[in-house]
């Protein structure tokens, strides 16, 4: 079969998947298999968690540029889509049905409120992105996450979108959109990865000044990827706010974004399948431990599922003291991973594990990349 | 005039306190290069501990100097306790990996004090004691001095000199100095680097700890959740100051604490509202950083190729 066939055949699917997933949530369901609104409401969270994931792994795992500003560009995002439809979509929308029918008016505003979403992230991201790139490792994560909250808190002052009190926005989102996007992103992303830029973006992670002298221009890169990045950040933002219908500043503090990276570390950085399944991970892992139960110990009743934040948290520290570099590495998941891992050369999977200066007592480690140690001595 | 003073008091109470745990911060990262996110949460639990032991010996009814003093040795060795746990338990086993991976541990940690502090303390703030008369002193003019701010900088004065004198005149300081100047070096000369990142931490935790005491004098509101903006401004101003520089921490949140109160006091005039009070510790930090990539006193190290 010719490759294009075979895409357009795998497209195919995934949009089929995707619609009929959509109508097991609605409310007649899919030949009478439904799922409930709670389901829906966690996969739709989910696949918006998926596109955040996958787009801060292109700056933070391949580009290896430590950014922590990600929740403030989906605020962005976010805001400047529900500015529009809030006040204006009514009217064009209305306009729109008189020519193409109130469905296809519906679809394309939506569409119009994700480019408008997008391209302000993107902007924002530039603006962002020039002056901060210049800074590395801790320095331009704790400016990346200057920028958000200060994103995050002009917002507030804006009486226009809420302020203080919030802002409603009407629904669009549905599954569908949210699963769309999500493909989208990750289809985008890997093939940036694949790609002569992605090659640039990989090296600069590896070794700046090595990328700098092959006459890669790191800045414009860096930057690239940047954009790149917060522009997926506003889409998720967009999608989020016309699901959740209500838009509150107190969504996008930087612990939206310690969430992030979170998902992306804990399924590995530098993978994109990592990223997909640390999203999944997070976002089900709370809702999970809601459903513990009420165990009598030592006389007394314990209820579990009230220490359910604390046990989210001394997990995340159990799997960082288990599994350091993330549950995939650096490697992707996919059919050929086993045969492709048995292949591996010795060590490779922890190139880029290391990013950064090195670390204290690194060079004690056995196990250390021999990359790494060749440049220590 | 006056009310120049008066902020400028206000500014720099608020400071020595973000100073006094901003120095946890660039002491554990001078040594680790580790960002301690659960250091605003250590500040938290001095905070708690002081008032528990206020409570519990009785000092809360009866204010005294001695039952303060009792009350803020007791909580910053209580913190020391906790902050030499964290470290030996959570960042020792992955302090070999890449830095991503301590950087989410940190967090871990963080979410874990902060969500077991309002399964155990309850997430309703709660009003620490008074432990000294209060009282204010006319200066000059309008502006006045309360005791508990005299108190905030005398005690945060007397702190820092006793962590420079411990930094740079004692024998565990030279060695602090040594790890934090290459740890596998200072390892070959004999220190016993573990013993001394243990100690760094104890000392870091215990600043915070008399940080949060001392800001619960002057506001009394003390609950779970209180340490993740402090905490979070703390460390800017470790950043603004230069990361790892012990007198550029200093500096940093005295300014940080000043620029603050001034944007309450005076940004009204001048067309900001107050409530941008939170992002002006942020701005800062990337106008300075733009200029000054290392912090105002941070020195930028030569990368080697």
């Amino acid at each position: 079969m010719p490759t294009f066939v075979k895409r357009l055949l795998f497209a195919v699917l995934v949009i089929a998947a995707l619609f009929a997933l959509n109508a097991m949530l609605s409310t007649q369901g899919l030949f009478g298999f439904g799922l409930d609104d709670y389901y829906g409401r966690l996969l739709t969270f989910i696949g918006i968690n998926v596109i955040l994931a996958v787009s801060l792994n292109l700056i933070n795992g391949f580009t290896g540029q430590f950014s922590i500003g990600h929740a403030g560009f989906m605020a962005i995002g976010a805001y400047a889509s529900a500015y529009m439809t809030v006040y204006h979509a009514p009217g064009w929308e209305l306009a729109l049905a008189g020519m193409v029918g109130a469905d296809a008016a519906h679809v394309l505003i939506f569409v119009l409120a994700i480019f408008i979403g997008g391209l302000a992230t993107a902007l924002a991201g530039l603006v962002v992105g020039i002056p901060s790139l210049r800074l590395r490792g801790d320095y331009l994560a704790i400016v990346t996450l200057g920028f958000a909250e200060i994103i995050r808190i002009v917002i507030l002052n804006i009486d226009k979108v809420g302020g203080a009190t919030g802002l409603t926005v009407p629904g669009y989102t549905n599954f569908v959109w949210v699963g769309v996007f999500a493909v989208i992103t990750i289809v985008i992303v890997h093939n940036i990865v694949r790609s002569d830029i992605g090659r640039a973006l990989v090296s600069i992670r590896e070794d700046e000044l090595a990328a700098e002298a092959m006459g890669i221009n790191t800045t414009r890169y860096k930057v690239l990827s940047f954009v790149i990045s917060s522009a997926f950040a506003g889409i998720a933002g967009v999608l989020f706010a016309h699901y959740n219908k209500f838009l509150s500043t107190a969504d996008f503090t930087f612990l939206r974004s310690f969430e992030i990276i979170i998902m992306i570390v804990l399924g590995g950085m530098g993978s994109i399948t990592g990223a997909i399944l640390g999203a999944a991970v997070i976002t089900i892992l709370p809702e999970a431990l809601r459903q513990l139960p009420t165990v009598g110990l030592f006389g007394q009743e314990f209820n579990f599922a009230d220490l359910r934040l604390v046990i989210y948290a001394a997990l995340l520290i159990v799997i960082m003291l288990t599994r350091p570099q993330g549950v995939l590495g650096t490697r992707e998941f996919g059919m050929n991973w086993l045969r492709r891992a048995q292949k591996r050369p010795e060590g490779d999977e922890a190139v880029g594990a290391d990013t950064g200066v090195s670390i204290a007592e690194r060079d004690t480690t056995p196990t250390a990349d021999p990359v790494e140690e060749v440049k220590n001595k | 005039m006056d009310t120049f003073v008066q902020q400028l008091i206000n500014g720099l109470t608020i400071g020595s306190i973000y100073a006094l745990i901003a120095l946890g911060y660039t002491m554990v990262y001078g040594i680790l290069r580790l960002i301690n996110f659960a250091h605003g949460d250590i500040y938290m639990v001095g905070a708690f501990a002081g008032f528990f032991i206020a409570h519990g010996l009785g000092f809360a009814a009866e204010p005294s100097l001695v039952g303060f003093a009792i009350t803020l040795l007791g909580s910053m060795l209580v913190a020391a306790l906790i902050g030499m746990a964290i470290e030996r338990f959570a960042y020792r086993p992955v302090r070999k990996y890449a830095r991503m991976t301590t950087l989410i541990t940190a967090i871990g940690v963080s979410l874990l004090l902060e969500n077991l502090g309002v399964v155990i303390f309850g997430g309703a703030p709660r009003s620490f004691p008074q432990l000294l008369q209060n009282q204010n002193y006319t200066l000059f003019g309008n502006a006045a001095i309360s005791k508990s701010q005299i108190l905030i900088f005398s005690v945060s004065i007397a702190l820092m000199l006793l962590l420079q004198w411990i930094i740079y005149r004692t024998k565990v300081g030279t060695a602090m100095r040594a790890v934090s100047f290459n740890l596998n070096s200072a390892k070959l000369m004999g220190i016993n680097t573990n013993l001394i990142i243990a100690f760094t931490f104890a000392l870091g935790s215990a600043l915070a700890a008399a940080g949060g005491v001392l800001t619960a004098q002057y506001n009394p509101q003390i609950y779970p959740l209180m340490g993740i903006i402090t905490g979070l401004k703390a460390f800017v101003a470790a950043v603004l100051g230069g990361i790892g520089n012990i007198p550029g921490a200093v500096l940093g949140g005295l300014l940080i604490g000043a620029a603050e109160t001034f944007v309450v006091g005076y940004g009204q005039s001048v067309g900001i509202p107050s409530t941008y009070r939170d992002a002006v510790a942020f701005s800062i930090l990337i106008l300075v950083l733009l200029f000054r990539p290392a912090g105002l006193l941070g020195s930028t190290v030569q990368e080697k190729v």
